[in-house]
């Protein structure tokens, strides 16, 4: 078919470029992400809630800082482990996805899912805080532009609905949602 | 609700195999901050003088800083205190790594083991489910390896584990326990943990950590991160490069060791090889680290990668840090292949990588001088580094010889007999000391050495620099940006300090003066052990970016306490002196606290005993080194003088053989009343 119109607008893409090879294993963007994302802002932290995880061990030298995606349903249908400089990844050591086959990116009590918003914030900070607290260099903050098709986005809260109703089904997480209503 | 700390204790009786969570007072936390200050006072209250350091009753505490697990900087070490086996005394031997953190988002400010379990197990603390599980597939396993094990078992990845390895099992008195990237080494404390029956401690935590300030907390916090990056781009001119930069000693980074290799002492702390370091070692030992070095690496939440991921040539992957770099290399006089290598072997038997390798080297003397004979040395080979893996392989497993060596120089010297005692030379309390003959004596650090009592004098030195500049405009430009001092007056002490002459050691710095920076430096150290702050970027260092005035701050927005730098400084001294207390308690006084022998060629008595009279006047000690009555009341620890009058270590009323005209004035004056 031709003659399909599809909108276009410029984005702005924002992009953390990661050196593993500088990567010190740390953990100080852990503290940071999870520092800045508590509610209210900074009263507490805890790395189990950032949205940049560490994959890392030590002895076999493997370090993967990684961003929290998207949310998924389900798990992928098969598992890849790669290989590079004669180093095995464990599988999923690169995926962002906030899904069932693992426990990172995901709120420690309710397990609802995380994902990295570039520490989104009014106004806006120079830099994403993890790149700010890594003095090693392992996390570098560019800015590029790009065209690209506008597209609606789900809210937050959607996408916690999403995976709530997911994990427990609609019509239960209806019924909750009614319970609670009555309640106030 | 508590802030920066959880306010709660897991108390584990390993005989019962009983599991409590114990609410803490937060006065204590008020009075004594938290690690090595809150775990002196429980040392005080429930381990009195009489428990032995391998009985049930002694109890072996892990802890964790005040600060631990808040964003602050470099704050993750874990304070663990127990009774030495080798020294009889309070031992707060310490660790980096990630542990701390972990314990703190588990929910726990400590981990308290007393009792003996019958079997080896090792504790499994993740949030609130907390085991005792079996670990004898673990025995005989090495500490890393022990760590890896307990991670695939559990398919935990990101649990920590602090582990023993053989010498804690075996109760070696110089045992580890290992960690990440770190080591808890001084003073004997993995074999408490081996005589306990547990290899190691895991721990997964996932909940929150709270801030009672976190706007002002967190513009402290920036301000550390801001003063870090100006410090790394503005090495201190002048001074070795390990003194140069933030961190412990940049061993991992640092290839010119021409200062420790020709001023430490090689083999059993005896020779000094003065022109030791030419460019062909230098190009040598530079390769043998690249070669073998796979990553700078740090502790939690630290940028300063002090520490290396180290893999010797057919060996497995180890990790490493600081001088233990060259305590093996230098003891067996050897290069730094043999050291690099022998430490894998090391750290997974977990030693303490500046005894182990003197106590090997003493041996050797031993042999060499006909007081243990080869018949002492079945089978062992002939070339020198063979040697050393021997007697390490015999030490962790005390076998024959090595049981006897397995108690390092001081308790060896003493079974051998016929003159052995001698050639235990280079210790402070029966605990060996770094490696060092000095020519003339340093004021400040004989009363460092004597009155220490984490015995090892990289754990008190620190923020004044170790010698004068050679020219009066070079230490003024020191001094201008040094807003670190506690008191302006420190600024010209620096200043004053000349090399040679009038103004230099060993009267200058003068007595009072000499008083006056140890207790700074003093002070600093036991605060971050309190806080959990690594030294490195706080109490070691010159121009480090946590100090006196920005502590209390730190204190008062992150665990909601009010804090100044009076109040600060008076916590310290309230459980340095506690530590203390239960040192004397534990038969410690001032005949003890004296440096090696031969540490100094140029002694001078008169001078050394002025040192120390004043020292302990200004601490608020009587002239045994006893805290006394008056300073213990100042402090809130009378119930420390009512058990030392009880005990006659103190008496009331009295006059006490060597005790001060001002404290006699002070009792005369309440008789009267």
């Amino acid at each position: 078919m031709t003659g399909n119109k599809t909108d276009k607008k410029k984005k702005i893409i924002k992009t953390i470029k990661i050196d593993v090879d500088k990567c010190n294993g740390c953990r100080a963007c852990e503290v940071i992400c999870s520092a800045f994302h508590a509610a209210p802002k900074y009263s507490s932290n805890n790395p189990a809630r950032s949205r940049i995880q560490i994959i890392r061990d030590p002895l076999r030298d493997i370090y993967v800082p990684v961003y929290a995606g998207e949310y998924t349903v389900a798990e992928c249908a098969g598992r890849d482990k790669y290989t590079i400089d004669g180093k095995e990844y464990d599988e999923c050591a690169f995926c962002r996805a906030s899904c069932p086959s693992r426990d990172v990116f995901k709120e420690p009590d309710s397990g609802l899912p995380l994902k990295c918003d570039m520490c989104e914030s009014d106004p806006p900070l120079e830099e994403p805080l993890c790149v700010q607290w890594c003095l090693t260099d392992a996390l570098i903050y560019e800015e590029r532009e790009e065209e690209v098709e506008e597209e609606v986005e789900q809210e937050e809260l959607e996408i916690g609905l999403d995976s709530l109703a997911d994990k427990y089904g609609l019509e239960k997480l209806m019924d909750t949602v009614a319970r609670m209503s009555e309640k106030d | 609700m508590r802030y920066a700390e959880t306010g709660f204790n897991l108390e584990v009786d390993l005989t019962r195999g009983n599991i409590e969570r114990v609410a803490t007072d937060p006065r204590n936390t008020e009075l004594y901050l938290g690690g090595l200050g809150t775990n002196a006072k429980i040392l005080w209250e429930r381990v009195p003088p009489e428990v032995e350091p391998f009985s049930p009753d002694n109890l072996l505490i892990f802890a964790t800083g005040l600060l631990c697990g808040t964003p602050a900087t470099g704050c993750n070490r874990t304070i663990v205190s127990t009774i030495s086996p080798q020294t009889r005394l309070m031992a707060f031997s310490m660790m980096g790594g990630f542990w701390a953190p972990e314990l703190k988002y588990a929910g726990y400010d400590k981990v308290i083991l007393r009792g003996k379990s019958p079997d080896l197990v090792y504790l499994w603390i993740n949030n609130d489910k907390v085991e005792i599980r079996d670990a004898s597939h673990l025995q005989g396993k090495g500490a890393t390896e022990t760590a890896e094990l307990i991670r695939q078992e559990l398919n935990e990845p990101k649990a920590q584990v602090a582990s023993i390895g053989l010498a804690g099992e075996n109760r070696v008195y110089f045992a580890s326990i290992e960690q990440g990237r770190s080591s808890a080494s001084r003073l004997g404390i993995g074999a408490v943990m081996g005589d306990k029956g547990v290899k190691a401690i895991v721990v997964r935590g996932t909940k929150d950590i709270n801030l009672a300030r976190p706007d002002e907390y967190m513009e402290l916090c920036n301000e550390v991160l801001e003063y870090i990056k100006f410090r790394n781009e503005n090495p201190i001119p002048g001074v070795m490069p390990i003194l140069a930069g933030l961190g412990s000693p940049q061993e991992m980074k640092v290839h010119d060791e021409k200062w420790h290799t020709e001023n430490f002492m090689w083999g059993n702390s005896r020779t000094r090889r003065r022109d030791f370091w030419n460019e062909e070692i230098a190009k040598d030992w530079m390769e043998t680290m690249e070669s073998m070095r796979t990553r700078l690496i740090s502790c939690y939440n630290c940028p300063m990668t002090c520490g290396a991921t180290i893999s010797p040539p057919g060996r497995p992957t180890y990790m490493m840090k600081c001088f233990s770099k060259l305590t093996y290399t230098m003891a067996a006089m050897s290069d730094l292949e043999f050291g690099l290598g022998i430490a894998q072997s090391a750290t997974e038997y977990g030693v303490d990588g500046f005894s182990a390798p003197q106590v090997m080297a003493f041996a050797l003397e031993l042999l060499e001088n006909g007081i243990l004979k080869d018949k002492d040395f079945p089978e062992m080979p002939k070339d020198n580094e063979g040697r050393f893996y021997y007697l390490l392989d015999k030490i962790v497993r005390r076998e024959g010889i090595g049981d006897v060596l397995a108690n390092g120089t001081y308790w060896a010297a003493k079974e051998i007999g016929k003159g052995a005692e001698e050639y235990a030379h280079n210790n402070i309390k029966k605990h060996e000391q770094l490696p060092l003959k000095l020519s003339m004596l340093n004021p400040v650090y004989f009363l460092m050495y004597c009155t220490g009592e984490k015995i090892n004098i990289t754990q008190i030195e620190g923020q004044f620099p170790q010698a004068p500049y050679p020219k009066r405009e070079h230490r003024e430009a020191f001094v201008k940006d040094w807003f670190q001092v506690p008191d302006e007056k420190f600024k010209q002490y620096f200043i004053d300090w000349e090399p040679r002459g009038e103004n230099s050691n060993p009267y200058y710095p003068n007595v009072q003066m000499s008083c006056d920076i140890v207790d700074w430096q003093e002070k600093m150290h036991y605060i971050d052990d309190a806080l959990g702050m690594c030294s490195g970027l706080s109490s070691f260092p010159l121009k480090p970016p946590y100090h006196m005035h920005n502590y209390p701050k730190f204190i008062s927005s992150g665990a909601g306490i009010d804090m100044d730098e009076d109040k600060l400084t008076q916590a310290a001294k309230r459980y340095r002196t506690l530590v203390r207390a239960i040192n004397i308690s534990r038969g410690m006084r001032r005949k003890d606290e004296k440096p090696p022998e031969d540490h100094w060629k140029k002694r001078f008595p008169e001078l050394e005993e002025e040192l120390l009279d004043t020292y302990y006047k200004f601490k608020g000690w009587n002239n045994e080194g006893i805290p006394t009555k008056e300073s213990l009341h100042e402090l809130g620890l009378d119930y420390v003088s009512e058990d030392f009058l009880e005990r006659g270590i103190l008496t009331d009323g009295e006059d006490i053989p060597g005790e001060d005209a001002s404290s006699k004035e002070a009792k005369a004056a309440k008789k009267k009343k």
